[in-house]
């Protein structure tokens, strides 16, 4: 095995972890295991959104995405930064507004972070299996802001919520937020979509994901909120 | 795009395996370096090393890189194993889940083993 010294490498990533833990009770989160993109069903996509920033040094768009990523998401959406903010192995829970007004709970892990970029890797649970990478770079003379997401979407109901809808949602909200940082650095931004399949094939022996369904839990959670509340004033 | 930091050779010690030594950085800029060396790569090759040995620095988009890599080869039928990894890295591949599609080894000489 290579023993060298590695310490550059060994701040930015997230230290092993078999499944989440957060300490507060929001569902879908704790207990389950953080997913790549080879643990979906659907196909696997590589969607690229890129802006460009103008004169920014690439070290302060991640500064200032990382220190304002919920009020970049769009109205409806919560991302709950982790008090340590956004930083190797924290955990932040995530209300999505679904069609039909359903909340969705899930979570990321943040997998990776470091002066120029983070990733954060989804739960079992989440619509899709896979990882998000924002980054910031020089290129052509300005700096770019970019989001890449390599996924699958986690289960056969996903896989049809992303075919009918589903990928456009998804694009409009990191269209959403990657504007909405340019605006913070006082540019008009026009966002570049790329989409590429990588994979066409699905997965049919990942269909089981389908138990951890983060909206079907979310749907019956809500839909048990009486019942809780009757409960609670006995 | 940025100068990739990193340089794949790729070598063939035994009919249907292949190695590619990975030495450098592995990052966002590493992409056409890397579909460059799997085009390399006898296509008829039932087996794939990644020899990590020299392996500077790898950050989240080299490991997206290494996914897309494993589509492709899972797709012409094809393994992928590793070896030369640090204990670090291998933690990462653990922490990604990587590990439970790419075997990891000790060293060449065991991938090589395992990949026959």
């Amino acid at each position: 095995m290579n023993t060298q010294p590695d310490e550059r490498a060994a701040g930015p990533w997230a230290a092993p972890v078999d499944r989440l833990a957060m300490t507060d009770d929001h569902i879908n989160v704790s207990g389950r295991r953080p997913t790549a993109p080879m643990n979906g069903f659907g196909r696997m996509w590589q969607k690229t959104y890129r802006t460009a920033l103008g004169a920014v040094t690439p070290q302060q768009a991640i500064t200032v995405l990382k220190e304002h990523f919920p009020e970049l998401w769009p109205a409806g959406n919560r991302f709950f930064a982790p008090l340590a903010g956004i930083a190797p192995g924290e955990v932040a829970a995530l209300d999505l507004t679904m069609p039909g007004g359903l909340k969705l709970s899930t979570g990321v892990l943040v997998l990776y972070a470091d002066d120029e970029s983070f990733t954060l890797m989804t739960p079992e649970g989440h619509m899709f299996a896979g990882w998000i990478t924002f980054s910031a770079f020089a290129e052509d003379g300005q700096t770019w802001a970019q989001a890449q997401v390599l996924m699958r979407a986690s289960d056969p109901l996903y896989e049809l919520g992303m075919t009918f809808g589903g990928h456009r949602q998804e694009d409009r909200h990191w269209v959403h937020t990657l504007t909405s940082l340019a605006a913070q650095f006082g540019v008009d931004g026009e966002v570049t979509v790329e989409t590429v399949c990588v994979d066409r094939r699905r997965q049919w022996g990942r269909a089981r994901n389908i138990w951890h369904n983060a909206g079907i839990r979310s749907g019956l959670h809500m839909a048990g909120a009486p019942v809780r509340l009757v409960r609670g004033r006995r | 795009m940025t100068q990739a930091l990193t340089t794949l050779t790729v070598r063939v010690p035994s009919t249907g395996v292949a190695i590619i030594e990975i030495s450098g950085e592995v990052t966002r800029d590493s992409d056409a370096a890397l579909k460059d060396a799997y085009e390399r790569v006898d296509p008829h090759a039932r087996a794939i090393v990644l020899s990590f040995q020299d392996l500077d620095y790898m950050n989240s988009s080299g490991i997206g890189l290494l996914v897309t890599l494993l589509v492709r080869a899972q797709r012409a039928r094809q393994r992928i194993l590793a070896c030369g990894l640090t204990a670090h890295y291998r933690e990462i591949f653990e922490l990604t889940r990587l590990d439970e599609v790419i075997s990891i080894h000790d060293s060449e000489a065991a991938a090589l083993a395992a990949a026959a």
